[in-house]
């Protein structure tokens, strides 16, 4: 950068600071040269004459970043955490008429069968933690982890209950946690996107609004990564334009735009050409971060990558790698976990059985790799679907398949690193697994607890839209304090 | 005029207070700012403590917890409110855990209790005074209308000066811009630059309004209120055909619709007297609510979320208001009462809609190709009938049809057309055929008359032997059977293959009905399981004796071709019957589940209306928000208007007029476009805007002064022209305009560009594909709620699942990606290099053309050195001696230096299409 046009740039933050300091509305020309992709600090958003900006972070972080691994459609406590022999013991009888009094559910209709545990369980590590034998590399790592048993929703429908995990509300329209997240705090690294989104097995039902910026700058949208082909959307040049013509037009591009604004002066051109150049060295370092290819091969074969494929153990690596280089909030999706029954492979048997494969041993990896890497202290990874499964299977066909339906009273997360307990377990469901008999936590919990852990406090983390003070947990909240070291 | 007359002497008085001594008290200036930072929050619409409330005027001054009031009016040491502000106890001084208020504001609460604590209403309920005048012209030079006197007057106030007038140039894209939404041509900018004549930019401005892109640019604006997309949202972002819809809007703009009309129309248009087509389809404005067809969800659930959703976008898009929080309890801040929520929401509650899969009810039109088919078959058919056989005529010409075929017992209905279904019915994708056909699942039919009717075909198709069967049940699910058809294999399963159309008929003899009933048909698996039984796409009714059998064969010829004459579906709103109407009732915390009281229709009464007056129906209540009874409805209309041309709104907070939202800049300027509007011009959009675009202060330059960013760096007063960046339509449509990419046909189906990701669902069958959608106007691209174009959410575009008042404008390096490496955009760099390369001949006149065609005015010295520099390196790289290169599309095919040329001139308007300037409204 010549010295004219670091002059400029200086120039642009000192015009966006004073916007900023004069309580200015909203986005337009007051993003600072750092608030690109939400990477950049609260400077950049001005709507909140409200708020006390030198308290952010409110009080001392235990987390600088966040992985979270979303199972779309919503696997199976009851065949992978939460362990019920009694359901066993009732296997193949009708429900008891009390469970069903009063209540709502997807699919079952009328009076349907109990269904026992598909799978056996142990006990596992110091902390004695229950994992089916559905995840035998998991078990190697349940020291590490903290398990909610008793979290609870209030959707059970999927696209409505993602909604609401991701973005705390049922409704469409609200930012979503990375959002919220890179909105409080910015990203470390100023040349990769602060919130990053990675899909396996297809996209989340809920859709690209799981990821959206709802009320926020759209800065602060999910951006969309992939392992193979283009690793973000039109991050390559078109044909014709190889690398040195694309530098050179660039340079011209913001010689041009530099004259221009010597011509009108609007500050916001400098924030435009710092963008240029912003997204020019883009094309490099986002490829060379999304290149799983430059691994070792023991890590690799940790994770048990596929190599050109976009799979969850290419996201779990790339997971990593992405924190490593300083992305703040990591989100990925694996679809493929609504276990109905309504066929061959899509129960909670042989189904939920093979699905499992995909996700044990990189997930198990993840947590593995990070401690060894001493990123795990500082790195709060999350594990869940947007709602559990019920001990009643769901009597759609009378089949031989075995399927289990949506269940939003009590179902099983665990959270790992980032200042939350090792080897713990919280919460407890009554002995069929149906209601929750303590520690129940709801959504709006464990994104308080989410925040805590980032050093902000979700009720002080507010935004201002239609004359209200927004949050991530709308009226609700409580930081599950008992799972904190 | 009397209706106003008490506001007004109120407004005077009140305005005389305020005026005449510093240490008179103003309730909204002075106090109301106070309560609503310091007080609300515990004593408001949710929290009332001490069972003391600030919100409304009667709560303020009644009897506390403690039984006695807590302002004593003219007496402030008797006001215990006044009293806990200066107690010495921490622990009851107010604001409780809070630092005291300041000496100053306990100063004003005590002040204004002793002048006898007068309460006003928010000043966005108080209708605007009907004598505003503009300030006095003291600068006569500059103003040109009545706007500008308004403005004239503030800047000044502000220690600033008006700037000069933006060159001719700049100011001929900026209207073009701002009023079609495209940029001019290089041969209308030709044609302007040499207009001399006094009136040539008046005479531009009425061109732009009167032309039919005008309706495409403001449809755009319109679309984000209305939420406006071609899917349903949730899991599934099934399809929705609703675009006849966004056409109607189109049309309104560009036949200067009164906004008045306008609204109605898309609020109440069923409830007019013998609404036509074209005013039911506009009622579609409330069936953009997202609809959910994941498998398992409850349709009353969803019903409720839209009806709800429809109450809060009603509010936002007339009155500025936001509702949503009054959902679950009374509005913390603003005179809103929890129930007053469900009294608005009875307008809407008894609309027929179902979230059901089909999304009746519907109205059907024909496209013009296939009107003049259908009226010469029709005129054919009746030219034959005899005349007790010819129904009367009707505006809806497909209703006509259909009574005429069911009259002759020609009888098809759409399997889809179920009202009710249990969980495990779906539709496939293309939303033609049941699907998901599980054993024991069901579907019901409304109002079937079955009177003459002895045999029901099903046309199905099934891939194994023995799939299932269908059972006949009348008015319920228990109710009588009157026929059962066994379903049995149409087509064999492969790979690859879709045999849902391969369908066959099942015929089935029913018992005999007499009249109309609800029908239920129950399926039944067969000889083995599957997920999917078979697959329906339609029924036929067989009449004993059909009054067709009475013609030839060449007229059941004719009925069949009638009946098959596809048609055009859009949702409408439409009331249930009287009898079957639903009652409202208020959700306690917002829960659908928890119902409370049952509620009647009735408006908020902070709007002041008499308990006999209060409106009956949806079309009364939209006829009161666009009446001069309402105090909101014009200016935040003009408010809307207002934003688009001159950058942001004279209320910032475009979605949010009460006491949280931003308070005016110009008062008395909203007060007097608003009265303008609805009175001078009768609520005509483009008078409204030519008042706007050719007023000084719109016609100013956007450059800045140091001085003035200096006090005024957002320009809130308006001494210069705000540089804003166009919207993500604006900047693809200006793209595809200097490109000459763009195909500027009006109207019509969505179209697939590459842009469009389907999703699940795919793209419909009725959406444009192929060459002739490639180029078309942003505003056409077809739109998935759960897969929407990227590139236009990169640059600030809303999804278009819920109301969006205000784009907030971003500048991030994904947008510098797109602009750069998208493929469409790239595409329009290869065709401008190529009208560069022909139209003129050297270099530098070939770089100056392509920066003439993209920013209408001509390049400065400096900047043409410039992109010299970037030719020549570009000339340099793409040496033809080099095989390893990769060339521009359209240099590929070229020979020796043409080559090296092209693809130079190719790098340059790729760089043309990315500067600032390009993108940015001078």
């Amino acid at each position: 950068m010549d010295i004219l046009n670091e002059a400029h740039f200086r120039q642009a933050e000192y015009n966006t600071r004073r916007h900023f300091l004069k309580k200015c509305i909203s986005g337009m020309g007051a993003l600072t040269l750092g608030s690109v992709l939400g990477g950049g600090n609260l400077l950049a958003n001005t709507m909140q004459p409200k708020r006390s900006y030198s308290k952010i972070p409110h009080f001392a972080p235990r987390a600088k970043h966040v992985i979270y691994l979303h199972m779309a459609g919503a696997p199976s406590q009851l065949e992978l955490f939460d362990y019920k022999p009694e359901l066993q013991k009732m296997d193949g009888q009708a429900c008891p008429p009390s469970l069903l009094e009063g209540k709502r559910f997807a699919f079952i209709r009328g009076v349907p069968q109990m269904l026992g545990p598909q799978v056996n369980f142990k006990q596992y590590g110091e902390s004695r933690s229950w994992v089916s034998d559905n995840l035998p590399h998991f078990t190697k790592v349940v020291d590490e982890v903290a398990f909610l048993k008793a979290v609870q929703t209030d959707e059970f429908n999927h696209a409505p209950a993602q909604f609401l995990m991701q973005t705390g509300s049922a409704r469409t329209g609200r930012p979503s946690l990375g959002g919220w997240v890179t909105y409080g705090l910015g990203s470390p690294n100023k040349d990769l996107p602060g919130f990053v989104v990675l899909l396996s097995s297809g996209g989340p039902t809920g859709g690209k609004r799981l990821w959206g910026s709802g009320f926020l700058p759209t800065v602060h949208q999910g951006v969309q990564c992939q392992a193979t082909g283009t690793p973000v959307q039109n991050l390559t040049n078109p044909k014709g334009i190889d690398s040195e013509m694309r530098k050179k037009s660039v340079e011209i591009i913001n010689k041009i735009n530099e004259q221009e604004y010597q011509e009108v002066k609007d500050p916001e051109i400098l924030t435009r050409i710092s963008q240029y150049e912003l997204a020019f060295k883009m094309q490099t370092s986002v490829p060379e971060v999304m290149n799983i290819e430059k691994e070792p091969d023991y890590i690799k074969e940790m994770y048990g990558v596929t190599p050109g494929k976009n799979s969850f153990a290419n996201n779990c690596l790339l997971a990593r790698r992405l924190v490593e280089n300083g992305v703040r909030f990591v989100q990925l999706y694996d679809k493929g976990w609504d276990m109905h029954g309504t066929g061959p492979g899509n129960g909670v048997g042989d189904g939920l059985k093979n699905k499992c494969k995909q996700i044990d041993q990189p997930m198990s990896a993840l947590l593995l790799d990070l401690k060894q890497r001493g990123m795990l202290e500082d790195t709060l990874v999350i594990w869940g679907g947007e709602f559990g499964r019920t001990p009643m299977m769901e009597a759609r066909t009378g089949e031989n398949f075995l399927g289990r339906d949506h269940h939003n009273e009590a179902f099983t997360m665990w959270m790992a690193g980032g200042g939350v307990k090792p080897g713990f377990t919280y919460g407890e469901t009554d002995e069929i697994g149906y209601s929750a008999i303590n520690g129940k936590v709801h959504v709006h919990d464990i994104q308080a607890t989410i925040l805590n852990q980032l050093g902000l406090d979700h009720e002080r983390l507010t935004y201002r839209f239609q004359g209200r003070d927004f949050r991530l947990t709308d009226v609700h909240g409580n930081v599950i304090k008992d799972i904190l070291t | 005029m009397n209706k106003y007359l008490g506001i007004v002497l109120l407004v005077i008085f009140f305005g005389s207070c305020t005026n005449t001594s510093d240490t008179v008290i103003s309730f909204n200036r002075d106090v109301r700012p106070i309560l609503n930072n310091k007080c609300l929050r515990c004593h408001g619409g949710v929290k009332a403590n001490g069972e003391f409330s600030l919100l409304f005027e009667e709560d303020a001054f009644s009897e506390t917890q403690s039984g006695k009031p807590a302002i004593v009016r003219g007496n402030h040491s008797k006001s215990e409110l006044y009293k806990r502000l200066v107690h010495e106890d921490v622990e009851l001084r107010m604001p409780l855990d809070a630092p005291p208020l300041t000496q100053q504001e306990i100063d004003v609460l005590k002040q204004w209790i002793d002048q006898g604590a007068k309460w006003e209403k928010h000043w966005a309920y108080i209708p605007p005074k009907n004598n505003i005048t503009p300030p006095k012209k003291d600068s006569l030079l500059w103003s040109r209308n009545e706007i500008d006197q308004f403005v004239y007057a503030k800047m000044t106030q502000k220690g600033l000066s008006p700037s000069p007038e933006a060159a001719k140039e700049v100011l001929l894209r900026r209207l073009y811009l701002d009023l079609i939404g495209l940029p001019p041509t290089v041969e209308q900018v030709a044609r302007f630059m040499k207009d001399t004549a006094e009136n040539a930019y008046e005479k531009e401005v009425n061109a732009l309004l009167a032309s039919k892109h005008f309706g495409e640019r403001w449809a755009t604006v319109w679309m984000d209120l209305a939420r406006y997309a071609d899917s349903k949202g949730y899991e599934k972002d099934s399809n929705r055909e609703i675009w006849k819809f966004r056409d109607w809007v189109i049309d309104a703009f560009n036949n200067d619709m009164p906004f008045d009309e306008f609204s109605i129309t898309q609020l109440a248009g069923d409830l007019l007297p013998q609404p036509t087509e074209e005013q039911l389809i506009a009622t579609a404005f409330h069936r953009n609510t997202l609809a959910n067809d994941e498998g398992g969800t409850d349709n009353e659930e969803f019903r409720v979320a839209a009806v709800l959703e429809r109450v809060a976008t009603t509010y936002e898009v007339w009155q500025g208001t936001t509702m949503a929080c009054v959902q679950c309890h009374s509005h913390p801040y603003d005179p809103f009462k929890h129930k007053e929520f469900y009294q608005s929401m009875a307008f809407f509650n008894t609309a027929k809609d179902n979230d059901s899969y089909f999304e009746e009810p519907k109205v059907y039109t024909y496209s013009e190709e296939n009107k003049k088919e259908v009226e010469a078959l029709l005129a054919s058919v009746k030219s034959e009938l005899k005349p007790t056989d010819i129904p009367p005529q009707t505006k809806y010409r497909y209703g006509e049809i259909q009574t005429i075929l069911k009259h002759l017992g020609y009888r098809i209905h759409e399997a889809e057309s179920y009202y009710e279904s249990s969980p495990f019915i779906e539709l496939d994708e293309s939303l033609k055929h049941l699907w998901q056909v599980q054993d024991s699942s069901w579907v019901k039919y409304d109002a079937i008359d079955l009177d003459a009717v002895q045999e029901i075909g099903f046309f199905a198709s099934a891939t194994i032997p023995y799939a299932g069967h269908i059972v006949i049940h009348l008015d319920s699910l228990e109710g009588e059977k009157i026929g059962e058809v066994k379903i049995t294999k149409t087509a064999v399963a492969k790979r690859g293959i879709d045999t849902r159309n391969n369908t066959r008929e099942f015929k089935t003899a029913i018992s005999q009905v007499k009249g109309t009933h609800d029908m239920y048909l129950r399926f039944y698996k067969g000889e083995t399981y599957a997920g999917n039984l078979f697959f329906v796409d339609k029924m036929r009714f067989y009449e004993k004796e059909p009054r067709m059998n009475a013609y030839d064969a060449a007229l059941k010829q004719k009925l069949k071709k009638l009946a098959e004459i596809p048609a055009t579906s859009t949702p409408i709103i439409q009331e249930l019957p009287k009898n079957k109407a639903r009652k409202t009732h208020l959700f306690e915390r917002g829960s659908w589940l928890n119902l409370g009281d049952e509620v009647s229709k009735s408006i908020p009464d902070i709007f002041g209306i008499p308990e006999n007056k209060e409106p009956k129906d949806r079309l009364a209540f939209a006829q009161w928000m666009l009446s001069d009874e309402n105090p909101l409805a014009a200016r935040v209309a003009v408010n809307r208007f207002w934003e688009q041309i001159f950058g942001f709104g004279l209320v910032a907070s475009m979605e949010e007029f009460g006491s949280q939202g931003d308070k005016p800049t110009h008062p008395e300027l909203l007060d007097w476009l608003a009265l303008r509007f609805m009175n001078e011009h009768q609520w005509r959009i483009k008078p409204l805007l030519r008042e706007m675009v050719t007023s000084a202060t719109y016609m100013q330059s956007s450059v800045v002064t140091p001085d003035k960013l200096e006090k005024d760096a957002r320009n809130q007063w308006l001494a210069r022209s705000h540089r804003t960046r166009l919207s993500a339509e604006q900047i693809r449509d200006q793209v595809l305009t200097v490109s000459d990419l763009l195909n500027p046909i009006v109207g019509g189906p969505s179209v697939v560009n590459s842009a469009v990701d389907g999703g699940w669902t795919g793209v419909p069958e009725w959406a444009v594909k192929g060459d002739s959608a490639k180029y078309r106007r942003s505003l056409y691209t077809l739109w998935k709620r759960v897969t929407p174009p990227k590139e236009m959410l990169i640059f600030d575009s809303p999804d278009k699942s819920v109301c969006t008042s205000r784009r907030i404008r971003t500048n991030t390096p994904l947008q510098a990606l797109n602009l750069l490496n998208d493929a469409t955009f790239f595409e329009a760099s290869n065709a401008l290099a190529t009208q560069m390369a022909q139209k003129e001949a050297t270099i530098d006149k070939q770089l100056s053309y392509g920066y003439f065609k993209t920013m209408g005015k001509t390049i400065t010295d400096e900047k043409l050195l410039l992109l010299k520099e970037l030719y020549h390196d570009a000339y340099e790289h793409y040496d033809v001696g080099n095989r390893e290169l990769e060339f521009p599309e359209i240099a590929i095919a070229k020979k020796g230096t043409e080559k090296r040329h092209l693809a130079a001139l190719t790098v340059v308007a790729n760089a043309l299409l990315n500067l600032d300037e390009f993108i940015v409204k001078g």
